[in-house]
C-alpha cells in the first residue's frame, strides 16, 4: 500500500467525527481506492480522449425563461426557526 | 532600504443579467422580498436536479470573445465543497479544470485610471493578462443580527462569472484602471449591469511584495470586502504600506486572507494559510459537459463595437480629439446619446455637439448627481440649441444660460430663448440703422479705423450691443461696420 491518507483531516473537511476504529478502517479503505487508480498509470492512455463525464451525453440545457418557484411559506415550511420571511440560524461570523 | 516590487492579481465576480437563475428557472431578480424566488434546486433540497441556463453560458462566452480569451472544446461543471449556511447543499456548482474561457486580457484605457493618475500612466496601452473566466452560482445573502443570522435565498443560484487575472498588475492605479475598463466592456456587451455599489460586481485582491531582484513572488495576501472602486485603491495603498513596513522590520509575511475596513482604513486578519480551504473539487454528476464550438459561434455574432473601437471611430468619423472621443466612448449610454445628438441635425458640426455634451451636459449631470438616463435634455434638443448658436442667433454665453434652463425644466431651446428675449437681431435693416448712428456720432473713431486701428470695430460693436440691449448679432454688426467705413 503506497498511499497514506490523513484520514482525520479528510473527516474534518467532511464534518465527520470518526472513532479510532473507524479511522483505521476508512484509512485503509481509502488507501486501497487510491492504489487502484495506479493501475491506470500502467496503461498507455495517450490516444484516449479525456472523459468529461461518465455519461457520453453533451449539451443538455434550457432557455433563459423564468418561472416562479415555491411561495415563501412553502420555502420556509421546514425551517426550524424563521423571522421576517427569512431563515434564522445561530449567528455566524467569518 | 530595500525596494519592493508589488504584484497584484484580481478575482472579479460579475453577476450576469439573465432573466432566470443558472441551474433552475427561478427569476434572477434583485430587490424582491426575501425568499420569494426560490425552488427546491436553489434551496439545495435533497433530490433536486440542476439544469444549465444556455443564455448564461453564451454571455460568458461573449465576455471571453470581448476579452480575447480562448475556449476549450469541452467545458464542464464541478462541485466546490465547503460548508457555509448561505449555500445549504454544501457545495457550490462551479468549474474547475475546463472553464468556459482561458487566457485573454483586459486593455487598460487611459481614461480608466483615476483622474489624478491619468497624467502619469506608467505602462500606457497595457493589457492585463487573464488566467480564466468560469461560470458558477452565487450564494444566498446572510444578514447578521443580534438574534442570529438571517438567510435570504433569492440570490442563491443566480449566474456569476468569475474573472481571474494573472498576477500582472503593478499598482493600485492599474487595479483601478483594470476594473474600470472591465466594467465598461461588460456593460458594452450587455452581459452584466456591473454596478459595484449594487453588488453586481465584486472584487477580491491578491497582493504580494518581494524585494527587488527576487524572481519568486512573495507571500500571497488576499483582501476581501472591497465594495467600491475608491475602496480598492485605498485598500491596496494601505496594504502595500503595511507589507513594506513589515518587510523593512525583517518580519516574514505569511499567506493569509484579510478583511478591509474602509472606515478605519486598515486591513484586519481573517485567516492564515493553516486554515485555508481545501475544496475537494470533483466533476458534478448532475450536469453534463457542453461542446463549446457552436456556442462560441453564436456568441461571436453578439460581439459589439468595443470602447476602444468606438473611440477610434468617433475620432475618424466626427473629427473630434482622441481625448473627447475617449470620454464619450467610456460610457456606452453616453456614446449613444452623443451619436443621436450628432445625427439629429447633420448640418451642425459634430465637434461642437461633442463639446456641448462633454462640457455642459456632463458637467451639469455630475454637479446635480443625476444619471444620464434621467437627463431632461434629450439629444435632439441639444442638437437644436447647438444649431441656433452656430447660426449666430444667440451668443455662446446666452446659449449656456439657455442650456441651464433646458437642463432644469426639460423645455426646448426656442421657447426659452424667446422668453429670455435672447434672440439676436440679424435683420440687417435694423442693424444698419444702429451702425449708421454710431458712425455719425463718432467721427474721430472712424478716422482711427481708417488709419489702421482695427480695434475700433470691437469698440463700436460694443456700443451697438449696448444700444440693442445685447440682441444685436455681433458677427453681422462687424461686417456692416467694415462695409460702411471702407
Amino acid at each position: 500500500m503506497a498511499h497514506h491518507i490523513d484520514i482525520q483531516h479528510t473527516a474534518k473537511l467532511a464534518r465527520l467525527k470518526l472513532t479510532e476504529q473507524e479511522a483505521v478502517k476508512y484509512e485503509a479503505q481509502l488507501a486501497k481506492v487510491l492504489d487502484y487508480m495506479e493501475t491506470l498509470e500502467g496503461h498507455d492512455l495517450s490516444g484516449v480522449e479525456l472523459t468529461a463525464h461518465a455519461m457520453p451525453i453533451y449539451d443538455v440545457w434550457r432557455e433563459d425563461v423564468s418561472v416562479e418557484g415555491l411561495d415563501r411559506a412553502e420555502a420556509l415550511a421546514n425551517a426550524p426557526r424563521k423571522t421576517a420571511g427569512q431563515f434564522l440560524i445561530s449567528r455566524v461570523v467569518e | 532600504m530595500p525596494k519592493y516590487i508589488t504584484t497584484i492579481g484580481l478575482e472579479v465576480h460579475a453577476q450576469l443579467n439573465t432573466r432566470s437563475k443558472m441551474f433552475c428557472p427561478c427569476p434572477a431578480e434583485y430587490g424582491a422580498e426575501p425568499n420569494t424566488h426560490t425552488c427546491p434546486t436553489c434551496l439545495g433540497l435533497p433530490g433536486a436536479l440542476p439544469v444549465l441556463n444556455l443564455e448564461a453560458i453564451e454571455k460568458t462566452l461573449l465576455t471571453g470573445l470581448m476579452l480575447n480569451c480562448g475556449t476549450p472544446e469541452i467545458s464542464k461543471w464541478d462541485r466546490k465543497n465547503y460548508f457555509y449556511p448561505d449555500m445549504p447543499k454544501n457545495y457550490q456548482l462551479s468549474q474547475f479544470d475546463l472553464p468556459l474561457c482561458i487566457g485573454g486580457g483586459v486593455p487598460l484605457y487611459d481614461l480608466a485610471y483615476p483622474k489624478d493618475a491619468q497624467k502619469s500612466i506608467k505602462n500606457p496601452g497595457k493589457v492585463v493578462k487573464l488566467t480564466r473566466i468560469h461560470l458558477e452560482e452565487d450564494v444566498g445573502k446572510s444578514t447578521h443580527t443580534g438574534a442570529g443570522t438571517m438567510l435570504d435565498f433569492n440570490r442563491a443560484g443566480t449566474p456569476l462569472m468569475e474573472i481571474v487575472s494573472d498576477p500582472d498588475i503593478d499598482s493600485a492605479e492599474e487595479a483601478f484602471a483594470y476594473l474600470t475598463s472591465l466594467r465598461q466592456i461588460l456593460i458594452y456587451g450587455g452581459v452584466s449591469d456591473a454596478d459595484m455599489e449594487k453588488g453586481n460586481l465584486r472584487c477580491d485582491v491578491n497582493i504580494s511584495l518581494r524585494p527587488e531582484g527576487q524572481t519568486e513572488l512573495g507571500a500571497k495576501i488576499e483582501l476581501k470586502n472591497l465594495n467600491s472602486m475608491s475602496a480598492i485603491r485605498r485598500a491596496i495603498h494601505a496594504e502595500v504600506a503595511r507589507q513594506t513596513e513589515a518587510l523593512d522590520k525583517g518580519e516574514k509575511l505569511i499567506q493569509s486572507t484579510l478583511r478591509w475596513d474602509d472606515e478605519r482604513g486598515e486591513t484586519i486578519m481573517m485567516r492564515t494559510k493553516e486554515d485555508a480551504h481545501d475544496y475537494r473539487y470533483f466533476p458534478c454528476p448532475d450536469l453534463l459537459p457542453i461542446r463549446t464550438a457552436p456556442l462560441v459561434e453564436a456568441a461571436r455574432a453578439r460581439v459589439p463595437e468595443l470602447p476602444h473601437q468606438k473611440r477610434a471611430r468617433f475620432e475618424a468619423a466626427y473629427g473630434i480629439s482622441a481625448y473627447d472621443a475617449g470620454v464619450l466612448a467610456s460610457d456606452k449610454a453616453l456614446a449613444t446619446w452623443f451619436e443621436e445628438a450628432a445625427g439629429a441635425d447633420t448640418k451642425v458640426p459634430a465637434k461642437k455637439v461633442a463639446n456641448w455634451v462633454i462640457n455642459e451636459l456632463l458637467g451639469r449631470l455630475n454637479e446635480a448627481g443625476t444619471p444620464l438616463e434621467e437627463s431632461l435634455v434629450k439629444p435632439a434638443s441639444l442638437a437644436e440649441l447647438v444649431s441656433i448658436v452656430e447660426a449666430g442667433k444667440i451668443s455662446n454665453n446666452q446659449a449656456k444660460e439657455v442650456f441651464a434652463e433646458m437642463f432644469a425644466s426639460g423645455e426646448a431651446a426656442t421657447p426659452i430663448i424667446k422668453a429670455k428675449g435672447f434672440e439676436q437681431v440679424s435683420d440687417t435693416g435694423a442693424l444698419e440703422a444702429l451702425c449708421d448712428e454710431v458712425i455719425s456720432a463718432n467721427p474721430a473713431k472712424v478716422e482711427e479705423f481708417k488709419a489702421g486701428n482695427d480695434k475700433v470695430i470691437n469698440w463700436m460693436t460694443g456700443q451697438i450691443m449696448k444700444s440693442s440691449g445685447g440682441k444685436a448679432n455681433p458677427k453681422v454688426v462687424g461686417e456692416i461696420l467694415r462695409g460702411k467705413m471702407a
